[in-house]
């Protein structure tokens, strides 16, 4: 079977991989790439473990194939933190225990992102109904709101960090 | 399987027409990449439509808004004449998946995946919403209550693509809305959906009505006893009953784990009417 020869930028850097045509972008990043932060829940689009930004929009990236990802922009969660600095979403998420076994986590805090980009005051119904396509079985979503609500209060200018 | 993704409708017409096997188009992949990983497709081709520009833009026409078949239903809400023309038609769009799924999903996909209970569709059929089929033969345009003919199935001929969705322009006094129920508040299957659209005239009096159900039998489909039940009234409470009469005995569901078939048919007429009145007052203000 012939491969794909795909050229896309993650997380800024361009980068470069041959698939297989019927592979997942999520294979890709964790199984060629070995960038495993994101994580495979459900498979079906269902739970947003998998949760990238895809060209500015949160996508689950077990419903992308690897080949669709030419020319495009992908970021990550390991393209969230700068280097020892976590995001604030991060911070937040560790100060508040926004999360215990953190399998959906990563998903959230790109979903998350991808919110305060567009809107910096969600509310909580936005953030809820944003936030409706990533599963967590542990927090009971409170906490995950909460941290989220925070973080987003802090990238506002509205409080010290965390 | 072969990956291709063509810049041009020629070009992916051409590709799907000469492919000997099993050809697959692929639009925003929310459901073709689901059943290609649990097996239940095997392709030999897949056609991703979303290199083609002129699939990718909504466009305001002399005769409706036409929106491209590579167009995301999340860039459709934030369409200002979209959501203001055909608020109907997006909040249905809108009722698809997550965000994440919103930031790919289709109407045209959609459609052309052919689910009994897909929510954009009985609100596209409200509509009047006209298909754009490209295909070897050249180009048709079809409403679009005759693409699907079963759960899954269409009327598309090899190598045709629906490469837009025409939602036509509407007179005054004209508004569409969209409801379905599902057991939680997001991120379900409909187990019924419900989309009208009706006009009314300066008194008030209905003109125009159509009346499209989801989720109660092999395909969306269109119950003109239901629009009739409307036509000529002030959508009165008389009016809304007897639309929610033709509503269930239109319906013929199927019983599944998401609902009865007294449920669904219940309920086909509980939403008609729900949906009915805000179509209604959204009407009053495009008087």
């Amino acid at each position: 079977m012939s491969q794909v020869h795909v050229t896309t930028k993650i997380n800024g850097d361009t980068t470069e991989y041959l698939c297989d045509a019927e592979e997942t972008l999520l294979d890709v990043l964790r199984d060629r790439l070995q960038m495993t932060g994101s994580k495979e829940g459900c498979g079906t689009g269902d739970c947003g473990a998998c949760t990238v930004i895809m060209d500015g929009r949160p996508v689950c990236s077990c419903l992308v194939l690897g080949a669709e990802a030419e020319g495009r922009s992908v970021e990550t969660i390991e393209g969230m933190a700068k280097g020892e600095e976590l995001h604030p979403l991060q911070r937040h998420f560790l100060n508040g225990a926004a999360l215990q076994c953190g399998i959906c986590t990563p998903g959230i805090l790109v979903a998350a992102k991808a919110l305060l980009a567009q809107n910096a005051n969600p509310t909580e119904t936005e953030i809820r109904y944003w936030l409706a396509g990533n599963l967590c079985r542990c927090t009971g979503y409170d906490k995950i709101i909460r941290a989220v609500q925070s973080a987003a209060a802090e990238m506002r200018g509205e409080s010290h960090a965390a | 399987m072969r990956y291709e993704s063509p810049t041009t409708i020629d070009a992916a017409v051409t590709l799907l027409a000469g492919e000997t096997g099993k050809a697959h188009v692929l639009a925003g992949g929310t459901d073709l990449l689901v059943r290609l990983r649990s097996g239940f497709v095997e392709p030999d081709l897949i056609v991703d439509l979303k290199r083609i520009d002129t699939l990718k833009t909504i466009t305001l026409e002399s005769d409706g808004l036409r929106v491209g078949a590579a167009v995301p239903s999340a860039e459709l809400n934030e369409h200002a004449d979209a959501v203001a023309g055909w608020p109907g038609v997006c909040e249905a769009a809108g009722l698809i998946g997550s965000t994440q799924v919103q930031g790919r999903a289709t109407i045209s996909g959609n459609l052309c995946n052919a689910s009994p209970a897909a929510d954009s569709v009985p609100a596209m059929v409200a509509a009047g919403a006209i298909a754009r089929i490209i295909g070897p033969n050249g180009t048709r345009d079809v409403p679009v209550e005759e693409i699907a003919t079963g759960p899954g199935k269409t009327s598309l001929q090899k190598g045709e693509i629906v490469e837009s969705i025409l939602l036509p322009k509407r007179p005054a006094g004209t508004a569409d809305a969209y409801l379905r129920f599902i057991p939680r508040t997001e991120m379900d299957i409909a187990v019924v959906g419900v989309g009208i659209c009706l006009t009314i005239d300066g008194s008030g009096i209905c003109t125009a009505a159509r009346v499209s159900l989801g989720a109660v039998a092999a395909k969306v489909i269109i119950v003109e006893s239901a629009a009739k039940a409307l036509i000529g009234t002030k959508v009165d409470d008389a009016a809304l009953n007897a639309l929610a009469a033709a509503c269930s005995t239109a319906a013929t569901p199927i019983d599944d784990k998401r609902g009865t078939v007294e449920f669904r048919t219940d309920i086909a007429g509980t939403l008609a009417k729900r949906a009915a009145a805000i179509a209604l007052k959204r009407a009053e203000k495009n008087l």
